[in-house]
């Protein structure tokens, strides 16, 4: 029954990776979903179209908190490019658990915010 | 209390028996309104108030004879009945008309408990025309301040609207002494009554107030009907708020007259086989009767609050003594969509979230909670599942 809470979610949920806020970040932006409530933030440093480092904060429930802690796991590092053509298929596959249609917008709202980000980030010093 | 009349509860979820606890959201139907919506469809479907036709004809004494037995299912006289899509339309429809009559500077009196459809529409209609909307506090207890209410109740307020029982707390609220309040001080008085008429007897003499709104799917009803009752004398000078067919006596190309109440109010074809519908759940509750509907859903709503006070890591919510039939919380530490996640691998099915009250949930300092709602066909087996369950949800967020 509890396919959705796996070890690895609730690893996860329990010890985030890359938790916390960062100070004068090239990229930050800030998303709710409305349903919930979950409230993501993220913060990111970019070195040559790469993301440096990266963090966030979030509040809501275990599937969006541990879909920002595997997001950013996977992100540091990567080059712009790659997290734009990131889609939520490919986040939920690295989630590994299988989510209902209203769980889906949990999962994928960090996805969401990260990506924002980078437009705003891009619409300022070119893509 | 005639589960076998539900067909929706002989289902299994993700292979459990369905533990329906999301009635104050909406309510199952029983076959006997399933039926009555078939009938419809099967035997008499026509438009109402035009054809010559004998379809026609049992489809309008069907459509009429609904608002007649909501009419007396409310204690509310004929002609005070007007069908609209939902309780939030019929706010809608209070909004629009009864402040076109407002100056700048009017004041609208509502509760911080208000569900979003009590409120939204008087905000945007007040952003629009300079009104101004107040709110009466809540305290701790989960019940209006009334102190409160009356300090805020002066010259300027045009409207009371006010919740009947709280979708969230489960608050009844003292709507009588409110519309009577509202009246001395020479103001219109509104209930939300959607959570309390599936689940009380309410009657709107008694009650005193000139405007009441509820919905049908929340009272054993099809989705898409809405009921406004308001008393006649108010309907009669009210303008109308949605316009064309149906609602008009006379058209020219330069102007109209309307229609007599309340077909003036009800604009366009409407959900008539929705309508016949409602009309045979208010059959069916007034077989059970109110007052054991009332007494059903109190001793399952104490028994769950008696159950849950002794759970670990529960915050309950809502007052502890008379309440609706619904129960609102939160278990420490695990949000409440992941509760409502984990109970629904167990069969059970509850309400998560902000139930439409941002304000209120601000109010309290939580995002979310859970709500369980109870109706007729609920068991006290049902909320020791409901128990066992979130003991699960514990675990599985045991560290």
């Amino acid at each position: 029954m509890t396919d959705l809470y796996q070890e690895h979610i609730m690893e996860h949920f329990y010890n985030p990776r890359n938790r916390g806020s960062m100070r004068d970040p090239d990229i930050y932006f800030k998303d709710s979903n409305p349903l919930c409530g979950d409230e993501v933030a993220i913060y990111a440093r970019i070195r040559k179209g790469r993301i440096l480092n990266i963090c966030f904060l979030a509040v809501g429930c275990a599937i969006s908190q541990a879909s920002a802690s595997i997001l950013t796991e996977q992100v540091k590092d990567k080059p712009l490019a790659y997290v734009k053509g990131m889609t939520s298929q490919d986040l939920i596959g690295l989630m590994a658990i299988p989510l209902s249609h209203s769980r889906v917008k949990c999962a994928v709202l960090p996805l969401k915010v990260l990506q924002a980000g980078i437009v705003v980030y891009e619409g300022k010093h070119g893509a | 209390m005639r589960r076998e009349d539900f067909p929706i509860l002989a289902r299994k979820v993700n292979g459990h028996p369905l533990a329906y606890l999301d009635n104050a959201s909406t309510s199952q139907k029983p076959k006997q309104v399933i039926s009555a919506v078939s009938d419809f469809y099967e035997n008499h479907n026509s438009n109402i108030h035009r054809g010559i036709h004998s379809l026609s004809e049992e489809a309008t004494e069907m459509y009429e004879d609904s608002h007649v037995k909501v009419a007396r299912f409310v204690n509310a006289d004929n002609g005070e009945i007007i069908f609209t899509r939902n309780t939030t339309e019929s706010i809608n429809l209070l909004a629009y008309s009864l402040c076109l009559g407002l100056k700048a500077g009017d004041e609208i009196l509502l509760t911080e408990m208000e569900h979003h459809s009590n409120l939204v529409p008087w905000q945007q209609i007040a952003l629009k025309g300079g009104l101004k909307v107040r709110f009466a506090r809540v305290d701790d207890s989960g019940a209006i301040d009334m102190e409160h209410f009356s300090s805020l109740l002066g010259k300027r307020t045009r409207i009371v609207s006010v919740g009947h029982v709280s979708n969230v707390l489960g608050t009844i609220n003292p709507v009588r002494e409110i519309s009577k309040a509202s009246r001395d001080n020479g103001s219109v008085s509104i209930i939300d009554a959607a959570q309390s008429v599936p689940h009380m007897p309410v009657d709107v003499k008694s009650l005193g107030c000139d405007f009441l709104a509820f919905s049908s799917h929340k009272m054993l009803g099809p989705t898409g009907v809405g009921v406004l009752y308001g008393k006649r004398h108010i309907l009669e000078s009210l303008p109308p708020f949605l316009f064309g067919g149906d609602m008009i006596r006379q058209v020219d190309f330069g102007n109209s007259r309307f229609n007599d109440v309340p077909w003036k109010f009800e604009a366009g074809t409407p959900d008539i086989a929705g309508a016949v519908g409602l009309g045979a759940a208010v059959d069916y509750l007034g077989r059970i009767g109110m007052d054991a509907v009332l007494d059903h859903g109190r001793k399952l709503s104490d028994y769950a609050r008696s159950r849950l006070l002794l759970t670990p890591g529960i915050e309950l919510y809502g007052p502890s003594g008379k309440r609706g039939s619904l129960l609102s919380f939160n278990l420490k530490g695990v949000h409440s969509h992941d509760v409502a996640e984990i109970l629904d691998r167990d069969g059970i099915a509850v309400r998560a979230g902000h139930h439409c009250a941002m304000p209120l949930m601000r109010k309290l300092g939580i995002t979310g909670a859970v709500r369980a709602s109870f109706y007729l066909y609920n068991s006290k087996d049902e909320i020791d599942r409901l128990e066992s369950s979130i003991l699960r949800v514990r675990k599985v967020f045991s560290k």
